[in-house]
């Protein structure tokens, strides 16, 4: 593949031909302000926002879905540009209420973001609309009509990412609409994650918080199958309130399904053990470690003693951590001294 | 080109199907060789919808028509390959027209199969549980092997033959070496020159040198009493394992039990001593997946009570008998001891997994991972190694007083026996309970409505579960999963394993179909 060579904003790039201007740009540490574009999706070119200046022509260009041809001038900020993108956002807020305090998505809102960037005051509160009048809910989300700016990056990441086309666009008499397909619906969040607005909103769990209040994200590796999908713990005073794929991971590259988005919480159970017990006259009673420790040390010498180590089995978790399984095989096979150990691979 | 054999992979690894679904979109094929027509196969040019367990012919079949037809890598073959002569041998006697009773199979699908797996390169071979869960599940993956090297494409990237691993460290446990022959990296007990190099890292004496039991043996050691005292760790054996009346009663033979979890559970029921551990999340350490990549695992909160790392666990347990062991983290323990003791792993120490982990095999600490394996056609043993092998049926087959096959696996809510989704919020509302899926035409023989709760029945077991009338079954045969205590079709399923593996029968056995007699309302 050729190379093709251009300049945006004075800056000299040479980029593979195909290169969008905002891709070049992202590699040349240029920010284009955008709204519908997310990584990971084909480029949807809804919003407009991500409009440039290129020498020799009359109207502004959407960098998201135009190449970099050779000897092109792109220029990314102006004032006209600025203005420009100024209008796009009042004409998005024309149909997006400013409810903003009472939004979960507020102060990590791309909407938002993009308001304050551009300084567009005094826009008057949409009158409202009976369109928006169906929100959807799944067991974990519940949407909000009013708030969704028509991106459309749902609708591409339920069909390009996930494969499974539950949501579609209705054209209707008074504009567009999501649809959403419940039947089709596998939950699997990916339309949250890149959700840019208050559109779609958690209601996986009862706890409220402010984006700003989740005080860590900690990367981690999701504890169902054998994929590894790679997982953002957003969590608040210590627990999790909200999981979501890291974007840029290997093996997932931001995707999750429905046991790794929402499947976190059963840590939390009432259920949990959370004291040794030892069986006495058919009921479990309670224990310290110290205690159970003992009977099962003095329970295990005995029986080696009496019928040798090859008397004890054991079986590892293949849900636990490797480090778990590690030390588990070496206290069978240096300590008791058997390799009566094994895991459900076989089961 | 992929080619997906016995795995449901938009439920069991929802996100590894979304990149197979992607290629698809984006011009790649797709064939899918599986009895249900699940989802993924609205994605496939070619779904054969061959008979519950009949693989091996099958895939025999395609070989030899591969051969007939020299639509085979021969220069693969000949330069990365042995034993060619008796897999020819052997596999011309699977004509597509022999095998097509065997597997349900016409025998023109099974030759345009066999064409355009020929035409395209690489092709990779995903198969999951499907394959492994017979009384044939050895010879089964030595035959998608088999079907790999005679096509090329093995050592190659997109190419080989990739096994999707069911839990999230399935491979991590195995490559520590929670298995009875290995030591941690694949080592093998028998070798003495191993055995010294891990009693010195481990400051014994000696270590035992003769490989240990197998899971199914080791249950049924319970009985005998050769086994008296069982470690159970974060299994629910009572639930997962075949037959559960057969499980339960090896359980309740046990002259002591230890389990460690981090729920009571229906296995907890059998133990002497419950010790509570840290859960996922609850502390640090790594997961290997799929992939063979080591990812790290963060701590988000502490356990509850007086709950502790398993490893902790362990240690205690090895000080009260006389071992002081000086590791005293999870990173420790990986950092000290495993990435030095297993070769495979040398390379990977936590400070080089903050991101995107490594994939072993990874020699050295300037070594990026290695995301294939076999490349260039090496394989570990030199060359590739043809075994061919013959067809076999399931050891129970369908007679008159039990005429269906029952089929078994995982649904996309909930996982294994629900001790974790089932009290994670929202799950159940999404599956509160398990179906049979039924074929409409066999529902209508027996006059079973969508919904009805009937009866499943087999020589071991029966349960009551409502009827899900689905195409996705073939007629003939029932499918449902392990997920509900209730319904679980572990009380059904045969407790027969392969030989070699010691893997259950999970995906076939004979079970007769029941409608339940009109409740009397007078």
């Amino acid at each position: 593949m050729g190379m093709v060579k251009a300049t945006i904003d004075g800056s000299d790039v040479l980029v593979p031909e195909g290169t969008t201007i905002l891709q070049a740009a992202k590699g040349a540490g240029i920010r284009i302000p955008t709204l519908c574009f997310h990584e990971r999706l084909k480029p949807i070119g809804s919003c407009g926002l991500c409009i440039v200046e290129v020498a020799g022509k009359a109207t502004p260009v959407g960098s998201c879905e135009t190449p970099v041809t050779d000897g092109m001038t792109v220029t990314t900020r102006s004032d006209r540009l600025f203005s420009l993108r100024q209008d796009i956002l009042k004409s998005i807020l024309a149909h997006h209420p400013l409810d903003c305090p009472i939004c979960d998505k507020a102060g990590e809102c791309l909407l938002q973001d993009l308001v304050f960037e551009h300084g567009i005051t005094g826009v008057e509160p949409p009158a409202p609309s009976p369109k928006f009048t169906a929100p959807y809910a799944t067991t974990f989300l519940k949407s909000w009509p009013e708030r969704c700016v028509l991106c459309l990056r749902c609708v591409k990441a339920c069909t390009e990412i996930q494969g499974i086309g539950a949501l579609s666009v209705a054209e209707e008499q008074d504009g567009q609409r999501i649809a959403y397909d419940q039947d089709k619906c596998v939950s699997c969040g990916e339309c949250i994650q890149v959700c840019p607005t208050g559109a779609l909103v958690e209601k996986k769990t009862e706890l409220r918080w402010r984006t700003w209040e989740v005080d860590k994200k900690i990367r981690t590796t999701c504890p169902y199958c054998g994929v590894g999908c790679q997982q953002l713990l957003h969590v608040k005073d210590g627990r999790i309130v909200k999981v979501s794929g890291v974007e840029d991971a290997e093996p997932n590259r931001g995707r999750l399904c429905v046991k790794g988005r929402y499947g976190y919480d059963f840590i939390y159970s009432e259920d949990r053990l959370k004291t040794p017990l030892i069986r006495e006259n058919g009921y479990f009673r309670e224990a310290s470690f110290e205690e159970a420790i003992d009977l099962v040390a003095r329970r295990f010498k005995e029986i080696i003693a009496e019928s040798g180590p090859d008397a004890i089995g054991a079986v590892s978790c293949a849900r636990s951590i490797n480090e778990d399984s590690y030390q588990m095989q070496k206290l069978f096979r240096a300590v008791i001294g058997t390799n009566n150990i094994d895991h459900c691979a076989r089961t | 080109m992929f080619m997906v054999i016995g795995s449901n992979m938009t439920e069991a690894h929802p996100v590894a199907s979304t990149f197979v679904k992607n290629a698809v979109q984006n011009g790649a094929e797709l064939i899918v060789v599986d009895p249900r027509k699940h989802k993924l196969c609205d994605f496939a040019t070619l779904h054969l919808r061959l008979k519950i367990g009949s693989d091996i012919a099958l895939l025999n079949a395609i070989m030899q028509v591969l051969i007939t037809e020299d639509l085979y890598d021969r220069r693969f073959v000949d330069s990365c390959t042995m034993g060619f002569d008796e897999l020819k041998q052997k596999v011309m006697a699977y004509s597509p027209e022999r095998v097509a009773d065997i597997c349900g199979i016409d025998p023109e699908l099974i030759r345009t199969t066999a064409r355009r797996l020929a035409s395209v390169k690489p092709v990779m071979l995903c198969y999951t549980l499907g394959v492994t869960e017979h009384t044939c599940g050895v010879n089964n993956v030595l035959t998608v092997a088999n079907l790999q090297m005679l096509l090329g494409n093995m050592g190659v990237e997109c190419g080989g033959v990739n096994p999707l691993r069911g839990q999230n460290n399935v491979q991590g446990a195995c490559d520590m070496g929670a298995l009875p022959n290995v030591f941690p990296g694949y080592q093998a007990v028998t070798n003495p020159e191993l055995r010294e190099k891990f009693a010195k890292a481990w400051g014994v004496k000696d270590l035992p040198g003769k490989p240990g039991l197998m899971l199914p043996q080791m249950m049924e050691g319970l009985v005998t009493k050769k086994i008296r005292a069982f470690y159970i760790f974060g299994e629910n054996l009572a639930n997962t394992e075949p037959d559960i009346r057969k499980v339960e009663h090896e359980l309740a033979s046990a002259e002591f039990i230890v389990c460690q979890d981090i729920f009571q559970t229906e296995t907890t029921r059998f133990a002497h001593v419950i010790f509570p551990a840290a859960a996922w999340s609850e502390n640090d350490g790594t997961f290997s997946n799929s992939e063979r990549r080591v990812s790290r695992v963060r701590t988000a909160s502490p356990p509850p009570g007086l709950a502790k790392p398993n490893w902790w666990i362990f240690k205690q347990i090895a000080k009260r008998m006389g071992h002081e062991w000086l590791s005293d983290s999870a990173r420790e323990l990986w950092d000290n001891e495993i990435s030095v003791l297993a070769p495979s792993m040398k390379g990977i120490k936590y400070s080089r997994l903050e991101n995107n982990g490594l994939q072993w095999p990874c020699p050295n600490e300037d070594h990026p991972g290695t995301c294939f394996l076999h490349q260039g056609g090496e394989f570990t043993c030199g060359l590739g190694r043809f075994r061919a092998v013959e067809w076999t049926p399931p050891a129970e087959v369908p007679d008159r007083d039990y005429p269906f096959v029952l089929s078994t696996g995982r649904r996309l809510y909930h996982y294994h026996t629900r001790t974790q989704t089932g009290r994670a919020v929202g799950m159940n509302q999404l599956l509160g309970e398990e179906t049979a899926d039924l074929a409409p035409v066999d529902a209508a023989a027996m006059g079973i409505a969508n919904g009805e709760i009937i009866r499943l029945r087999s020589r071991r077991g029966e349960v009551k579960v409502k009827a899900r009338l689905t195409d996705e079954v073939l007629p003939g045969t029932v499918w449902t999963a392990f997920h509900f205590r209730d319904a679980c079709a572990n009380w059904l399923t045969n407790a027969v394993f392969d030989p070699i593996s010691q893997t259950a029968e999970y995906k076939a056995c004979a079970v007769a179909v029941e409608k339940l007699q009109e409740q009397a309302t007078g």
